[in-house]
């Protein structure tokens, strides 16, 4: 079976912005593809374009094996769109808007209603079923949107950013989501500006900057990729935190990167365990109350970071208030509203 | 913390229990799903329609007593010359807003929904353009009955109405080809609005409100060979009889008929094939 989908060396030019400057992906079946990257990155341009809504000016693109430059028609037969603006309507019922995207997916009249009534019961929106879609919360909208992109029963699903200016709590529920659509057969390729959404969902995660892929593999390959494991150190008090800094950083592959609202230091080092051993050495020699230290992989913002010399985030955050010291520290902000993970 | 790798691979033994449908929509029913889509947000939101609703009648209102003193129609009372000119230029307004209703359309991601599926291209935007038309009729009609309230009366046949509203219709439809793709083209709801501005100068340089022949003589060339005053005319002409309509308007029914079948033809041989192309992929 020809991968769900395959992209060769697409090449969009909008006016004076190079938006996709020779992208290639192949994304296998049976998985979630993840395309990471900060605006502007091409993400959009590119999920537009396996939605045969835009043309690219040189390259192949199959989709399901399809040809979706020559065979728009046959390749709309097989995805299913969600944006990110959630494309329902506010002055239908959460049901009414299901059995139109049914009928023009090209079900009947009851086969469009039975697989609205799927798709509801899914998507835990049977209760709102009824409800005129403008009374609905932004995170149930989203929901109902990507519904309305699955009662066609697609092989590929495309989600622009689903996530994108949701509050954490419908962010989880969307997530999930979006697992119960995966465990149950329906591939996913999606882009996001959230690594941490990325690593969440996806099996694969290609990263793009400047319309190409720069990075692709594993969540794992990834964080291997950037290479180093990182010794993480909370100080106790904030007043140390200078102190630490200077103790750690000859430790380090690279200087250490701080975040001072959390009064942590992270510091990237090459021989791990040995290295966190001394760092513990020199914090007790110091005499330093730590409230945590640990080793760790490193993150997808450390590793976007490290491809790309800058954080992942770069403008995303439309509540990110002034500049941040690193990527890290934006990440924080976000995480403190739900408890941290492991990334191993 | 959680232990378990949060990465999701899908299980190939299980499968979303829904059928693919095994052919696409025609034509005909993604005209007509778009369309009830379309007239349901309008008619659903009965502030904003109520709202056009009352403005039109209290224009109607303005033009009867406020202005209408000061216009002189020879021959035929002023609400029986204005009313026609009013349900006439509804054809425009609704155009307008049916212009802001497809930058929305564009704006809010509906019209991406629509062309990612395996539905005829040519159907998205006709259902558009029908729904508008059934907006434009319902806009037309309560004109009408404002009208008759205020005081216009005509002794034409029923058929003559009939006609009359069926040539309003008709232009409606024709009309919206151009503003729908006017609010492509514009982009977002705002612009489109703001473009909204040209139905002005067709709206009040025609025959609409006062005679063309109080205009300067350079403004009635304009005036009176505009689509709308074609329109217009025939409308009035419909409702004021053949034999009135030659004393006040210089011509019958079927002369005026004739020449705004001739402008709607022209618009949508122009406008549907450009408005149908705006839906191609970029």
């Amino acid at each position: 079976m020809p991968p769900i989908l395959e992209a060769r060396g697409l090449t969009k030019r909008f006016k004076s912005t190079q938006a996709l400057a020779g992208l290639d992906l192949t994304a296998d079946r049976g998985q979630v593809t993840a395309i990471l990257g900060p605006n502007g990155a091409g993400k959009t341009t590119f999920i537009r374009m396996v939605a045969t809504l835009l043309l690219p000016d040189e390259g192949t693109l199959t989709v399901a094996g399809i040809d979706a430059i020559r065979e728009p028609d046959k390749v709309r037969r097989a995805i299913g769109l969600a944006g990110q603006s959630a494309a329902v309507e506010g002055a239908m019922s959460g049901r009414e808007n299901l059995v139109l995207v049914g009928r023009l997916f090209g079900h009947d009249s009851r086969q469009a209603k039975a697989s609205a009534e799927v798709v509801l019961d899914l998507l835990d929106l049977t209760e709102s079923a009824d409800r005129l879609v403008r009374t609905y919360s932004g995170g149930m909208r989203r929901k109902l949107d990507l519904g309305a992109s699955l009662v066609g029963a697609p092989e590929l699903l495309l989600l622009d950013e689903p996530t994108t200016g949701l509050d954490p709590r419908s962010r989880n529920d969307l997530w999930d989501a979006i697992r119960a659509l995966v465990a149950a057969g329906t591939d996913v390729l999606l882009t996001t500006q959230y690594l941490d959404e990325a690593d969440q969902l996806a099996a694969r995660i290609a990263i793009i900057d400047h319309g190409k892929v720069i990075a692709e593999g594993t969540p794992d390959d990834l964080k291997s990729k950037a290479g180093n494991d990182v010794v993480e150190v909370h100080v106790a008090d904030a007043a140390d935190l200078d102190r630490a800094i200077a103790a750690l950083a000859p430790l380090g592959a690279e200087a250490p990167r701080v975040d001072r609202p959390t009064r942590s230091v992270t510091v990237p080092v090459e021989r791990g365990s040995s290295q966190l051993l001394e760092a513990v050495r020199i914090l007790d020699g110091l005499g330093l109350a730590v409230s945590d230290i640990g080793l760790r992989r490193a993150t997808l913002d450390e590793v976007f970071l490290a491809l790309t010399g800058r954080p992942a985030e770069d403008d995303a955050d439309p509540d990110a208030d002034g500049p941040a010291t690193t990527g890290r520290r934006r990440r924080s902000k976000r995480a403190a509203a739900r408890p941290e993970k492991s990334l191993t | 913390m959680t232990a378990a790798n949060p990465a999701v691979t899908t299980d190939p033994t299980r499968t979303l229990d829904l059928p693919r449908p095994a052919r696409p929509a025609g034509a005909l029913t993604t005209a007509l799903g778009v369309a009830r889509r379309t007239v349901l947000r309008n008619i659903r939101n009965p502030q904003v329609f109520v709202l056009g609703m009352v403005q039109g009648a209290m224009f109607l209102l303005i033009f009867r007593y406020v202005f209408g003193g000061a216009i002189t129609t020879d021959g035929v009372r002023y609400v029986d010359f204005l009313v026609p000119g009013f349900v006439g230029t509804g054809v425009l307004f609704a155009g307008m807003t049916s212009s802001i209703g497809a930058a929305e359309d564009l704006k809010d991601g509906f019209f991406d929904r629509l062309r990612s599926l395996p539905v005829p291209r040519i159907a998205i935007v006709s259902g558009r353009v029908l729904a508008d038309t059934v907006l434009a009729t319902i806009g037309l009609t309560v004109t009408t009955v404002v009208g008759f309230a205020m005081g216009f009366r005509t002794s034409a046949p029923l058929s003559s109405l009939l006609l009359a509203i069926a040539l309003c219709v008709f232009a409606a439809f024709a009309f919206t080809w151009m503003f729908v793709l006017l609010g492509i083209m514009a982009g977002n709801p705002q612009a489109a609005q703001g473009l909204g501005i040209l139905v002005f100068p067709f709206t009040f340089v025609s025959s609409a409100f006062v005679p063309v022949e109080s205009m300067p003589g350079w403004m009635q060339a304009f005036a009176s060979n505009q689509p709308l005053t074609m329109i217009v005319n025939a409308t009035r002409a419909f409702t004021l009889g053949d034999v009135a309509a030659v004393r006040v308007l210089g011509h019958s029914a079927g002369y005026f008929a004739i020449r705004s079948l001739l402008w709607c033809a022209l618009f949508i041989v122009v406008f549907a094939p450009l408005a149908a192309r705006r839906y191609r992929r970029g």
